[in-house]
């Protein structure tokens, strides 16, 4: 009998980041209405084959998700592989952690990687709110079985014959959290508050996000990244015209009770978008092999929740625990960061985790730590926008941040880029990417 | 692509008899080239004395073709090359040229004639330049009298050229085969030993990396699906706004895409540091893109004019001076080195009303495709320029329908050719075989008698 070799797992290897692609974010109910989460995730996926030379490979793993998802979209990763030119023995999983789907998706690919199981691998997301699964009542539904049931055309009349006009109501998904019934601009206004997040310094965030991702758009810097959809060749959240005096004069949309002191707008608040992105990963023998660029290394990420429910914690502020346990183990500080990708999904939210890692008390009490964690160095902040000016179709914003940071870091080797993203529950995951 | 709907009522029983009852133009479906056919189908006649005839006589018969001297009466032949590759005197045509007479109304349906000479321009003797020229007189006329998809072309040697170089093959099989149905009246050079036969014919870019700008839609798209049938790696460019129609070839074609701006300053080190990464190696460039803007030049702008001049010359200049000062290009491998195949236009040689700004661009092309092939010869590399006629593409498309008619019926084959036309003399031109040709700007218009 042969014994099993179980030094192997423990022989680590790095991940690398090769490259990425999305289609172009747009508004909710805009360019996409049309489209379903499975054409915008097909044709990211395809523009990313053509990017690479993919065509008939086998990849390792393909795995992402939607957070708005059809029930017959069960299969959603694996239908959408089939839609391309890759070898259709790739097998794919559907994954789902909220907005954090694609940054999940894309860690634990690259643990697969590290730790030997796969060579290579494509992480996704997609969200489409055009497109959103419209479920309908209880009544109606449990009518609606009772014919699927019948076995006459008598019987089958008879339980049609239950329905009323209040069953056919719809019942639009909402974004409100199922267990506080208050949305998560509620959520984060609170939040917002509680840290003393000024309506300014969120409107200069917004302003600034804006501003970054046009020139990026207008360096060229998006044209290895992204490919146009339905002819679509920017984001349509985009608005490179922006001023703080069209910024300051809109009205609050969230936290209207606090009255004067509200704080957060339609544009320092991130809008409901449509949109799909990917991200190629792989071992370093992989790109070798492949003739395929290795921009940056996946060195680590983690996953907190925190218990919003009763208060005791805000909604999006889980990263912040989430950043306290990676850099401890990683043995770094924030000051250790060339870039940093804080994900927008209110300006209030980068600020207030910002304000989470400066503060003595915060760090001591809540994370444990024997100081504050540090400065994130607003220099070094979403140097190419994010999404206030991009759109945020919840599971691809964590394929767009990746591909982007490590585009940002390639050439740089040993310079490290940091990741933060907050997901619905009270959930978030960050990570680290080291430049190559 | 809009559809030839003339054509194809022609092409049936009833519209063949209506239309010849009416004495009006007979379009015939043309023979195109599929992998694995034949050359040609039926005997090839070879008329002329001189001791290349032989040669060439022998080169069909390697080819397992059916190489006649004489032809029975009323028998159909597949084409004929009539050599006066010695004629030293207007008077030497005669006996050659009665004897393509003579067998002319034989040819069959897309059959080829091919007339094969020495280059006029280099001799000095006025006679025999005299008659060399003859020879380019009487093949265009020929071109004009061939009838249902037949084609003329000649094949021009170089003054003391071996007639067993590669090229002189390669150029006799491309205007043989239907790989050249849309070219008819013209004149093929070769002028030197290089280029390289390959081992097999349906394949004759096999390993070889190939650049393809402009490929998202139209000819570039049918440039990449050609060059990648004949065995080439494609590296799809064109610009972000195009992404997902590029990303569509890419896939098609096995392929890389490169969203690329091709007027920016870096566009050639970017396309072969993509060629680097992703293949190794660079062979082929095929400066495809281009735009129009057409207006008549009272009424022309600034804009206009310089963004054609940008996008259909001065990008394609800029590209050339990177890509041959770098080692990636400029690898011969036994002596055939790398291509550029450019995009010219007939509006580039005989002008068209409206089109001043693309007229110059494209007549620049072909000067700079004269010019750039000295820079090339060191390296067993060649430069060519591909000028099509009226193409049925999205472009002609949207033309007045009227204008479109015209187009389509003033040429020697009476209709559009197709953009698989234009891609299979870029392969040509971008093959192995074809490296004894350099400098030259070979129509693609079926005769066309205007600059459309």
């Amino acid at each position: 009998m042969t014994t099993p070799d179980l030094t192997r797992p423990d022989r680590t290897r790095e991940a690398v980041i090769i490259g990425g692609n999305r289609i172009p974010f747009a508004r909710a109910h805009g360019a996409y209405a049309s489209a379903s989460n499975q054409d915008m995730l097909t044709s990211a996926l395809n523009g990313l084959v053509a990017r690479f030379g993919l065509q008939g490979q086998r990849l390792g793993s393909v795995a992402g998700g939607a957070v708005m998802k059809h029930s017959k979209n069960f299969n959603l990763m694996r239908e959408s592989l089939l839609g391309t030119p890759l070898d259709p023995a790739t097998p794919a999983t559907d994954v789902q952690m909220a907005c954090a789907t694609g940054m999940e998706a894309i860690g634990s690919l690259a643990d697969k990687i590290r730790l030997g199981r796969i060579e290579s691998a494509v992480g996704a997301g997609v969200d489409s709110i055009s497109d959103a699964p419209i479920v309908v009542t209880d009544e109606l539904r449990g009518i609606l079985m009772e014919v699927n049931r019948a076995k006459t055309p008598g019987q089958r009349l008879k339980a049609l014959t239950k329905i009323r006009p209040g069953h056919l109501a719809p019942q639009a998904p909402g974004v409100n959290e199922p267990r506080t019934g208050m949305s998560m601009g509620e959520h984060m206004a609170v939040t917002a508050h509680a840290w003393g997040i000024g309506r300014q310094e969120q409107d200069e965030l917004a302003l600034a996000s804006h501003q970054n991702l046009a020139a990026a758009y207008d360096d060229g810097f998006f044209d290895d990244l992204v490919t146009p959809f339905q002819g679509v060749q920017r984001d349509t959240n985009l608005r490179p015209d922006s001023s703080l005096e069209k910024l300051g004069r809109l009205a609050p949309a969230f936290g209207r009770d606090l009255g004067e002191e509200a704080t957060m707008t339609a544009a320092n608040s991130t809008a409901l978008t449509d949109g799909a992105s990917a991200v190629l990963l792989g071992s370093e023998e992989y790109a070798d092999a492949h003739d395929l660029p290795k921009l940056a290394t996946f060195v680590d990420y983690e996953q907190a929740a925190v218990d919003f429910v009763d208060g005791a914690e805000g909604l999006l502020m889980a990263p912040a625990y989430a950043a306290a346990r990676m850099l401890t183990r990683n043995g770094l500080t924030l000051e250790d960061f060339e870039y940093f990708e804080i994900h927008e999904a209110f300006a209030s939210t980068v600020l207030a985790q910002i304000a989470a890692w400066e503060d003595e008390d915060f760090c001591r009490e809540k994370l444990g730590l024997d100081a504050p964690l540090g400065r994130v160095d607003r220099s070094r902040l979403n140097l190419h926008g994010s999404s206030l000016a991009a759109g945020h179709p919840f599971a691809a914003t964590g394929g767009r941040i990746v591909a982007t940071l490590a585009k940002m870091l390639h050439g740089k080797p040993g310079k490290l880029g940091f990741i933060s993203v907050c997901a619905a529950g009270g959930q978030g995951v960050t990570a680290i990417l080291e430049g190559r | 692509m809009s559809r030839d709907t003339y054509t194809e009522f022609v092409n049936t029983s009833v519209g063949k008899r209506l239309t010849k009852a009416l004495g009006l133009p007979q379009p015939a479906r043309l023979r195109r080239h599929r992998p694995g056919e034949a050359v040609v189908r039926g005997p090839v006649v070879v008329v002329g004395t001189s001791s290349a005839s032989d040669e060439i006589a022998a080169l069909l018969l390697g080819w397992g073709l059916d190489v006649r001297r004489h032809v029975e009466p009323r028998e159909r032949v597949s084409a004929v090359i009539a050599c006066f590759d010695a004629v030293t005197t207007p008077a030497d045509l005669s006996e050659t040229v009665l004897g393509l007479g003579r067998v002319l109304k034989q040819v069959g349906p897309s059959g080829r004639v091919i007339t094969l000479y020495r280059r006029p321009e280099t001799a000095v003797d006025p006679a025999v330049r005299a008659a060399r020229k003859g020879v380019e007189g009487l093949t265009r006329s020929v071109a004009h009298e061939m009838r249902a998809g037949a084609t003329a072309n000649g094949l021009i040697l170089a003054e003391d050229l071996d007639v067993a170089a590669p090229s002189v093959a390669g150029g006799l099989r491309f205007l043989l085969s239907g790989r050249s149905a849309f070219v008819s009246g013209q004149l093929l050079t070769v002028d030197s030993v290089n280029g390289t036969l390959p081992q097999d014919w349906d394949r004759p870019l096999q390993g070889q990396v190939a650049v393809v700008t402009g490929a998202a839609r139209g000819i570039g798209a049918s440039i990449a699906e050609v060059l990648h049938r004949d065995g080439a790696r494609i590296i799809a460019v064109d610009v972000p706004a195009a992404g997902e129609q590029l990303a569509a070839t890419a896939n098609r074609v096995a392929g890389t895409a490169l969203q690329l701006d091709i007027t920016a300053e870096d566009a050639g080190e970017r396309i072969l540091s993509h060629a680097r990464q992703h293949h190794g190696r660079l062979d082929i460039v095929v400066h495809n893109a281009g735009i129009t803007r057409d207006k008549l030049l009272g009424n022309m702008d600034a804009g206009r004019w310089d963004s054609v001049i940008a996008v259909n010359i001065e990008a394609q200049l800029r590209m050339n001076r990177a890509l041959l000062a770098d080692e990636l290009f400029n690898r011969p491998e036994g002596s055939s080195g790398p291509r550029i195949v450019s995009l010219a236009s007939t509006s580039g040689i005989a002008g068209n009303r409206g089109q001043t700004n693309y007229a110059a661009s494209k007549a620049g092309v072909i000067g700079m495709v004269a010019a750039t092939s000295a820079q090339l010869e060191a390296r067993h590399g060649t430069i060519n320029a591909v000028a099509p006629g009226f193409i049925e593409t999205e472009m002609t498309a949207r033309m007045p329908f009227a204008t479109r008619e015209v187009a389509r019926r003033l040429n020697s084959l009476n209709q559009g050719g197709r953009p698989v036309d234009v891609a299979e003399s870029v392969a040509y031109l971008a093959s192995p075989a074809a490296g004894g040709t350099s400098g030259l700007t070979l129509r693609v218009c079926g005769q066309n008698l205007i600059g459309a």
